[in-house]
């Protein structure tokens, strides 16, 4: 079993505090969701824990089965066992998905013990037919000019192909036609189990009518401010956040678009 | 402004080496004339680089003897493993100024297609050489390299393909550099008739260290009436070597003229490729790809010009800056009055990898016709941040992400050779120069 263990977390972007003070607990084989209105750091809790250069941990922890997260560098993270899908994966010309795919599998394993091209291909084929993604992807350009929903695939055929303990998926259901989420969430789904924790993070309710999450986290102003099980996320979507900010006696701030 | 020259060759020279090497009449007379403007004319003026301090005329010797092979694996390995093997049937080895290897399959010949060193072809072909040598594309009295050139040429290749012969397998040309006294003024030339069609690909490898020569290299390519021709070029040539190298077109209606130059030359160099879209309808495609090292300084000129309508021309340059590598990219597309409807696009891009190297995108668009369309997008920056982490953020090193990006960055000419060997050859070229 692995655990990732987020305490107390700060997070600052240009000198600005985003998060002030998350406190999560992921396990393998446990479904988190994260659900939150726009702009309340959900992007900025997964950029911190994957390590981006722009987001600033100020104070608080995060620990990968004991192991300090936020001494390691990006690859490192990813070498330990996180992965993330991003909200916006980046486009990189020249670069075939395949030929990335298989350096990120090999970047895991010992020098001379790269994974074999028959086996590699073998299981791209099979992860791409599972996806019901078109054969001429694994040759395209690693996401340059794949729509939205082509986008969101491809980070779900690298989870797959990949293999991490720990995921965290930043809105991975945002700009998806009914089909593509139901694809996506069969992905996830069969990722689900003993050796694999998840943290989804999402705008909508949707989502979770595929994947039913152990546990619902909401996020409002850089804090979780409220979590329980499946039924808070149907709570949400029936009545929105308004009860909430009620309860905790939040003040009322426009929502920022990011 | 004109540099004194002090060649190591005089006219007396010129004249008996054209009589020894049997060349035809005019072409002695041509070399001659050539010879004495060269002492005239002025140096070129690429734009924005200042190459008056810049020797382009002095080498050791004009032309020096080098070993014929009975196979090509006699060749250095550099060699061999360019040539697809038994696959390829068409290939022209040239070690240094010696022709030194020659294969062309009895299909090609019996079509009609001349695939040979350029003297050979003076001596078998005169006039057809006579046709098209420096009379359509490039100029003898263009400037004093030109000029130079014609009078010293001192090997090359003459590719001719007669009307509706298309030709799939590609033609391939090495030029060997394996003497660091040698000089080599290339001449190449390349026509396809109406509607014939041909793809050749030329690598220059230089397997010593440094040179002492000269290059000075003309390819002049004539695609005709709805002809099409691919160029592909990977240029791997030593330090030491004043590179001038002319790779230009004359494209006819309906004609495609694609170039694919990966540009890998460790020496100082002057390269312009020029592509004149002479007739209506016809298109140009401009790739290149350059990685510049150490305290190289580079000029690259692409131009298209449109003179027919409805033409489109297309430039990608994509640059690699390291070290105190200083390069320009000049970038022109030149729409002339009367190519209504055509479009000239480009796009330059240069990638620095360190705080002193320099590269300079410098798009122009030269537009005298009102009804067209044209575009450029040029920028110069290092490497993308968020590219970075997002292939780290997979497991993959900071090195090795960098290596990715900088590969994918300079694939646009490399996927698009059509022979292994070379494709194969200037991805470790560019491995071995980024490293
Ligand atoms: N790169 C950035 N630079 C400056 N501010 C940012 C940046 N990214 C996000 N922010 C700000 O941080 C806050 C949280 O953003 P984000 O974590 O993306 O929210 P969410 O994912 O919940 O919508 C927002 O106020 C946003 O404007
Ligand atoms: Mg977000």
């Amino acid at each position: 079993m692995s655990t990732l263990v987020i305490k107390d977390l700060h997070v600052a972007i240009d000198g600005k505090e985003i998060l002030k003070g998350v406190n999560l607990t992921i396990n393998t084989n446990e479904v988190h969701a994260i659900m939150g209105p726009n702009g309340t750091g959900k992007s900025t809790l997964a950029s911190a824990i994957m390590g981006h250069p722009k987001y600033e941990v100020t104070s608080g922890s995060i620990e990968l089965d004991g192991e300090d997260v936020l001494e390691m560098e990006v690859d490192e993270r990813a070498k330990a066992g996180l992965f993330l899908a991003m909200q916006y994966p980046s486009e990189i010309n020249g670069v075939t998905n395949a030929d990335f795919l298989r350096s990120a599998i090999n970047a895991r394993r010992e020098e001379g013990d790269e994974i074999s091209l028959m086996k590699f291909i073998r299981e791209l084929d099979k992860t791409m037919a599972f996806l019901e993604m078109d054969e001429d992807m694994a040759q395209r350009y690693l996401n340059e000019g794949f729509s939205g929903g082509e986008k969101k695939r491809n980070e779900i055929l690298q989870l797959m192909m990949i293999k991490p303990k720990i995921a965290v998926l930043d809105e991975i259901d945002s700009g998806l036609d009914i089909d593509a989420l139901k694809v996506v969430s069969k992905g996830i789904n069969e990722m689900r189990g003993e050796g694999f924790g998840c943290l989804m993070i999402t705008h909508y309710q949707r989502l979770l009518n595929y994947i039913t999450p152990d546990k619902v986290h909401v996020m409002m102003q850089g804090k979780v401010v409220k979590s329980g099980g499946a039924e808070l996320a149907q709570r949400l979507e029936a009545e929105g956040y308004d009860w909430i900010k009620q309860e905790l006696g939040i003040e009322e701030e426009a929502e920022q678009d990011v | 402004m004109t540099v004194e020259m002090k060649l190591a060759v005089t006219a007396n020279d010129v004249r008996s080496f054209s009589e020894t090497n049997s060349e035809p009449a005019w072409f002695t007379t041509l070399r001659e004339s050539a010879f004495a403007q060269a002492a005239e004319l002025a140096m070129p003026k690429p734009d924005k680089t200042n190459i008056t301090k810049w020797d382009f005329t002095t080498f050791p010797s004009w032309t020096v003897e080098s070993d014929q092979v009975n196979a090509l694996n006699e060749l250095p390995a550099e060699v061999a493993t360019l040539v697809d093997g038994e696959s390829q049937h068409n290939v022209y080895v040239q070690r240094n100024n010696t022709p030194a290897f020659h294969k062309v399959s009895q299909e090609l010949t019996d079509k009609g297609v001349i695939f040979t060193d350029i003297f050979t072809a003076m001596r078998e072909h005169s006039d057809l050489v006579q046709k098209y040598f420096m009379t359509e594309a490039v100029k003898v009295d263009e400037h004093k390299l030109t000029a130079l050139h014609a009078a010293l040429v001192n090997g090359g290749v003459f590719v001719y393909v007669p009307r509706n012969v298309v030709i799939e397998e590609p033609l391939q040309a090495v030029f060997l550099h394996d003497n660091a006294e040698a000089s080599l003024f290339n001449h190449v030339i390349v026509v396809a008739e109406e509607s014939a069609a041909v793809t050749y690909v030329e690598t220059y490898v230089s397997t010593v260290e440094e040179a002492k020569g000269q290059a000075n290299i003309v390819a002049e390519v004539l695609v005709g009436d709805n002809a099409q021709v691919t160029f592909g070029a990977v240029d791997v040539l030593a330090k030491g070597f004043t590179t001038y190298v002319n790779r230009r077109a004359r494209v006819g209606r309906d004609g495609k003229m694609d170039w694919a130059l990966g540009l890998m030359s460790d020496s100082n160099t002057v390269s312009e490729n020029i592509t004149h879209l002479v007739g209506d309808n016809g298109s140009a495609d401009s790739k290149t790809v350059v990685v510049g090292r150490g305290e190289q300084k580079q000029n690259f000129t692409t131009e298209i010009r449109h003179w027919g309508k409805d033409t489109a021309g297309h430039i990608l340059k994509h640059g690699v800056m390291k070290d105190a590598a200083q390069s320009i990219f000049n970038g022109i597309g030149m729409i002339e009055k009367g190519a209504t409807r055509s479009d000239a696009q480009q796009e330059s891009r240069v990638l620095m990898l360190s705080e002193k190297a320099r590269g300079d995108a410098n798009p122009i668009l030269l537009i005298d016709e009102d009804d067209v369309t044209a575009g450029h997008a040029a920028s110069v920056g290092r490497v993308d941040e968020s590219q970075l982490y997002y292939l780290m953020s997979r497991g993959i090193s900071k090195q090795e992400a960098e290596r990715l990006i900088i590969h994918g960055f300079l694939a646009p000419v490399v996927t698009q050779l059509p022979i292994e060997g070379v494709k194969k050859q200037l991805t470790e070229v560019i491995e071995r120069k980024v490293r």
